[in-house]
């Protein structure tokens, strides 16, 4: 899905394929206006527990309304701080351990619209993207819990 | 209207979907109907302050929000992207 706004190119793309963080950027572009870029890339975090291995990360989402929360959430980040490019991957189906799940890049003609902004979408896709994690051990399965540390940072901004 | 759960609510219910003629006029009304139908039902609603909503894939905040005219209602647990 892919939107321009106020000279801002929003896209945002949910699929299970991996991406291309160097490919990515260069789709940026060369615009004179731009001139600072951030990413984040949140990755599978392995078991913390010694005797559990992780054997997969399974992530299932509502699909169209996905789209469409981190679109809005993209557009409020777009309206509080002056960027000119916003992208956001977030990858479904199975993952392992080490493996991409999401990717934000965001640019802007100063470094600080870039930094904040990118947190401010992260913050926000984690407790409203509905999409849903559910880790697979050897021996058992669970869905993962929200956190309320997660919810309360969104009081933040 | 084509009713919707995903994650463990998904599980509990045993489908991804269905489309089902409803009475009810708002959320609240909704959950209750269905409760009445199935005890999967009133199993997977037991704790309705963990459970999401959102109607024609707006979340919403407020369970008496109405659903005449409405194409889909999905129930889910707080979400865990990222």
């Amino acid at each position: 899905m892919n939107k321009k706004i106020n000279n801002c190119f929003i896209s945002v793309n949910i699929q299970k394929d991996d991406f291309d963080v160097n490919a990515e950027i260069k789709s940026i572009g060369i615009r004179k206006i731009i001139g600072g870029i951030a990413n984040f890339i949140g990755v599978v975090r392995g078991s913390q527990k010694e005797k559990e291995e992780l054997v997969s990360l399974e992530l299932e989402h509502y699909p169209g309304m996905t789209e469409k929360a981190i679109m809005t959430i993209c557009r409020d980040a777009q309206k509080r701080w002056a960027i000119n490019f916003v992208k956001v991957i977030h990858r479904v189906g199975n993952l392992k351990t080490g493996d991409n799940i999401v990717l934000v890049i965001t640019a802007s003609a100063h470094r600080k619209e870039s930094f904040k902004s990118a947190e401010f979408i992260m913050d926000f896709l984690k407790s409203r993207a509905p999409i849903w994690k559910k880790e697979h051990y050897k021996t058992h399965s669970s869905w993962v819990q929200s956190k309320e540390e997660d919810e309360l940072s969104l009081k933040d901004w | 209207m084509k009713i919707l759960y995903f994650s463990w609510l998904r599980e509990k219910i045993g489908v991804p979907f269905e489309e089902l003629e409803v009475q009810s006029e708002n959320v609240h009304d909704l959950i209750k109907e269905l409760i009445r139908t199935d005890q999967k039902y009133a199993l997977a609603f037991e704790d309705i302050k963990s459970i999401r909503v959102a109607v024609d894939q707006k979340l919403i905040q407020n369970l008496n929000v109405s659903i005449k005219n409405v194409k889909e209602v999905a129930f889910f647990p707080p979400m865990t992207g990222g």
